[in-house]
């Protein structure tokens, strides 16, 4: 019901943007391709700004750059705008390769202020450049055509924008309903759990770069041949910030905010540039203190731009369909370990912070099929050991070795494709994202789906079985009923849950639970505990830490006990609680 | 290059140099405080200079629009926000702080011109006229939201620069400016001459670095300052307002914007947009400090001032080009060794929850 009266509506807005021009003069047909040709640039920002967090105020200049490469190749040296949309795209891509690589590194402000640097210095490039015209620009620029159909008319380029629009909007829309694009979703809020889901955060970062830097030079193109003359000003670093203007306006997480954004700010503009002029002899500095003003305003008041406004008032339509019934699950990881093998092997792993040994010397291992316990006292050393384990910190000295490979110096993420899975001390779920969506994002190392063929939608066999999977796994801890929900709105119990159900989903080879029981109800506490004795019967092994004694004696088959950095103890539940020593650690000496 | 020109272009660099030094402690000193990165902080230098430019030119300067218009907004939404939470007997101190503070300079610049002002004159309405701009920015702009993440304290620092230098452009008109000479006193100094401006502005740097360094070891004021830089939470556990602080650490940058604006007018032919330039490469100065040391933030502003003038002699056209692209690498340096563990935490976002 609700997803054919969605469908009804686009189609409506289809039709009357394919209408527009039989009906609306030239003057509003211009101004139509103007707000589509921004629109494009903006879907860039959305892109890389608004979900996947990187800030940038310098993509003005990756628009110069599609502009100024097609504008050359076309005047200079009278080539066709074909192959210059082709080398617009190769330049922009090659310019977004190497900036991104060099700085997507930054961490928090220093990116974006990156961007504000290279987009000066591309703009001043542009304008002392004695071969793309310096500050005159380049003019005389061939309108588009195929063959003997030119593009020149308004009407006619502005259904070439409009269509390449639309289809750019809905491959963005596919890629961010696919694997890799849960994977950008996921970029914003810490690179800690991105990295310990197997996802390669920095090239995903990179790829969401380039991708933005690739719509800007395709509007560039567009901006090129439609005004027929390219000059450095309509590239510099305000235009930039016009354009991360128009992607907050808009809602920068929303792919539809790219075009409202977009036509707000042009419409205002248009408006501002009626207006002001019988006011002041400057209107266009006008026009940028009404801008900054607005942009002020809007960032005070209403953060998340017009689309989430207007969404509130419209219902929720239920995005995720149920998974095809008895579809197949994703095929199962081989793991090589055999039961009672040792999974894990810790070997004098040391790790000092200065002076202070906070694990020292510490060696045990975790076998197949069996969960260990690992308790002491604050400050035992406990989350610093599982930090070594999962590859978040790197050791002083000894070896980890996770199935009979080292990963002692390995990258989390590494690990983590090796088939170790985690959940977190302090819970790590992505607030915004469905249920489903989280625990999909779990399924990450155990699906292959690229960029293209997620924008192009060849992944649906393998998103099914990811679906179902996920959809498994939810229903194991109890949240099945719940999967359309977002996570930011379960309790902080369920919430722990729900990372356990992601963590699953890796299939792992080796589960590490960190306080999994803390902050949950008692019932919800013996949901859990049943769930790892389910599992532990179906051969997997576990390691967690807890301080739940009750929970940990119930549940677990051994014991490491840490205090002061060292190990203290090892050994079955029973042996532990007779332990003097570790009565001693707990309760001070009176044992 | 002969050695009198790299002595030359050395002597050069340093004084831009000098003046970046001020600029860049200006911004290290606002982005400890308040976690903003205060982009128009160069256009707050530009106001300063082309203030005492129009002074000496008999004009009455468009920074006391400025600073009326920033005050008025100010006001009306101070009193708006005293109102609303029934604190009425704040509201003379707000209209003392928030209007009358802010308009008696202006007052007395609007007064005074069109008339034959003495150098010092000129140059104390000038400092005057320019100190509220800044703290009154804050509370316009950046108060109602004092607690989001720096990135969208940026995103609004970029806004209000878009709109204070749109504002210069009406205020000064499009035309170029140069105030008078501070000093015409030249001396030589082995085979080469060093101007008393050059001298001035290296001295003052230093002596406003200096009061700056005492301030913060032996005032109240200072040291809670350098609190809130190393934890805000902290700071306000002990008693210290953050509003406060804040208020404090615009002030203070405004008066080093002052300066520096009256230090560079004599200097360089400035125009509205100049300001913005001149913050901006400061600002490559204070990020080579790692935007948290003030010893080094000195360093890396000399180092983008003699940089900048071997650039120009190098290659003109492209010295801008070559002093932003700089940038990238020294970021790139910079993120390799001060990488830590702690960043995670920080870069949770505030949640824009879409329910």
């Amino acid at each position: 019901m609700m997803r054919t009266r969605l469908l009804a509506a686009i189609v409506i807005v289809i039709a009357l943007i394919a209408i527009a021009p039989a009906i609306l003069g030239n003057f509003t047909i211009t101004l139509m391709n103007y707000i589509g040709i921004y629109a494009i640039a903006t879907l860039g920002l959305v892109l890389m700004t608004g979900i996947g967090g990187i800030t940038s105020f310098g993509q003005a200049a990756f628009i110069g750059i599609g502009a100024y490469a097609t504008a050359w190749y076309t005047v200079a040296q009278g080539g066709s705008p074909w192959a210059g949309l082709l080398l617009a795209l190769v330049l922009t891509a090659l310019a977004a390769t190497i900036l991104g690589a060099a700085t997507l590194r930054l961490s928090g402000h220093f990116l974006p202020l990156s961007t504000i640097a290279w987009g000066i210095a591309i703009y001043f490039l542009f304008g002392n450049s004695e071969t793309l015209g310096r500050y005159n620009g380049l003019s005389g620029i061939p309108p588009i055509s195929i063959g003997s159909i030119s593009f020149e008319r308004t009407a006619a380029v502005y259904f070439l924008i409009w269509s390449a629009l639309g289809l750019l909007m809905l491959l963005c829309r596919n890629l961010l309903d696919s694997r890799q694009g849960r994977a950008i979703r996921c970029l914003r809020g810490g690179t800690a759990l991105v990295e310990s889901l197997a996802i390669d955060s920095f090239r995903i970062k990179l790829v969401v770069f380039v991708l933005a830097g690739l719509l800007a030079g395709i509007s560039g193109w567009f901006y090129a041949h439609m005004q027929r003359y390219v000059g450095p000003m309509q590239f510099s670093v305000d235009a930039g910030i016009e354009l991360l203007l128009m992607a907050l306006v808009g809602g920068a997480s929303q792919i539809a905010g790219a075009v409202v954004g977009s036509a707000s700010v042009t419409l205002i503009r248009n408006f501002l540039q009626d207006v002001l002029p019988s006011v002041t002899t400057y209107s266009a500095q006008l026009e940028g203190v009404v801008f900054g003003i607005l942009f002020v305003v809007l960032l005070q008041k209403a953060r998340g731009g017009i689309v989430p406004i207007v969404r509130k008032y419209l219902p929720r339509p239920q995005q995720k369909i149920v998974p095809a019934a008895g579809g197949s699950p994703l095929p199962r990881r081989s793991h090589t370990a055999e039961q009672g093998r040792a999974v894990l092997a810790i070997d004098g792993v040391t790790k000092r912070f200065g002076a202070l040994a906070a694990v020292n010397n510490v060696s045990f291992q975790v076998h197949s099929g069996e969960v260990l316990g690992l308790i002491g006292p604050n400050g035992a050393g406990k989350s610093t050991l599982l930090n070594l384990i999962t590859g978040v910190l790197k050791p002083n000295g000894g070896t980890i070795r996770f199935q009979d490979s080292r990963v002692t110096r390995l990258a989390p993420r590494h690990i983590a494709a090796a088939g170790m899975a985690r959940t977190f001390q302090h819970v790590k779920l992505r607030p915004n994202m469905t249920l489903l969506d989280n625990v999909l994002l779990g399924v990450y190392p155990r699906t292959r789906t690229g960029f293209l063929a997620g924008a192009l939608r060849l992944d649906r066999a393998e998103e099914n079985e990811a679906k179902v999977e996920a959809l498994h796994q939810l229903q194991r801890v109890g949240l099945g009923e719940r999967y359309g929900e977002l996570a930011g709105n379960l309790p902080l119990g369920q919430q722990r849950l729900l990372e356990v159900a992601r963590a699953l989903a890796a299939d792992p080879a080796l589960l590490v639970l960190d306080e999994p029981a803390a902050g949950l109800r008692r019932l919800e506490k013996q949901t859990l505990s049943e769930l790892l004795r389910g599992l532990r019967a179906q051969g997997m092994t576990t390691i967690l830490v807890e301080h739940d004694m009750e929970f940990v004696m119930n549940l677990v088959d051994r014991i490491v006990v840490m205090d002061f950095g060292v190990k203290l103890a090892e050994g079955l539940p029973a042996a532990i609680r007779a332990d003097a020593r570790v009565q001693e650690a707990y309760l001070g000496g009176v044992a | 290059m002969t050695p009198e020109i790299a002595l030359l272009l050395a002597q050069d660099g340093i004084t831009t140099g000098a003046i970046y030094v001020l600029v860049a402690l200006g911004l290290v000193l606002i982005f400890l405080a308040t976690r903003v990165i205060f982009v128009p902080f160069g256009d707050i230098v530009g106001y300063a200079a082309l203030t005492l430019a129009a002074l000496q030119m008999k004009r009455t300067p468009g920074t006391v629009w400025l600073v009326l218009t920033l005050a008025a907004v100010a006001t009306v939404m101070e009193a708006y926000a005293l109102l609303r939470e029934r604190r009425l007997a704040h509201l003379p101190r707000a209209f003392l702080y928030y209007a009358a503070l802010p308009a008696a300079p202006a007052a007395i610049a609007w007064l005074a011109a069109g008339h034959d002002l003495p150098m010092w004159a000129a140059i104390l309405i000038t400092f005057a006229v320019t100190l509220p701009i800044s703290p009154l920015l804050y509370r316009i702009a950046f108060q109602p939201i004092a607690d989001a993440s720096v990135l969208v304290l940026l995103i609004i620092a970029v806004a209000v620069h878009f709109v204070i230098s749109g504002m210069a452009l009406i205020f000064f008109g499009p035309e170029g400016f140069r105030t008078e000479p501070l000093t015409r006193a030249f001396f030589k100094l082995g085979p080469m001459m060093i101007s008393g401006q050059s001298i001035l502005v290296v001295a003052s740097a230093a002596i406003f670095g200096l009061l700056l360094f005492l301030f913060f070891e032996r005032t109240l004021n200072g040291k809670a300052l350098r609190a809130t830089a190393v934890n805000r939470i902290g700071a306000r556990l002990v008693g210290i307002r953050l509003s406060t602080t804040a208020a404090v650490a615009f002030l203070l940058a405004s008066a080093l914007a002052a300066i520096s604006g009256i230090l560079i007018g004599p200097i360089a032919t400035l125009y509205y947009d100049s300001g913005f330039l001149i913050g901006l490469k400061a600002f490559v100065g204070a990020i080579i400090g790692g935007l948290v040391s003030y010893p080094a933030t000195i360093v890396g502003a000399l180092m983008v001032g003699l940089f900048e003038s071997y650039a120009s002699f190098w290659n003109s056209a492209m010295k801008e080009v070559i002093v932003f692209g700089s940038l990238i690498p020294i970021l790139l340096w910079q993120s390799f060794f001060t990488r830590g563990g702690v960043e995670e935490e920080i870069e949770e976002e505030e949640g824009e929850r879409q329910t």
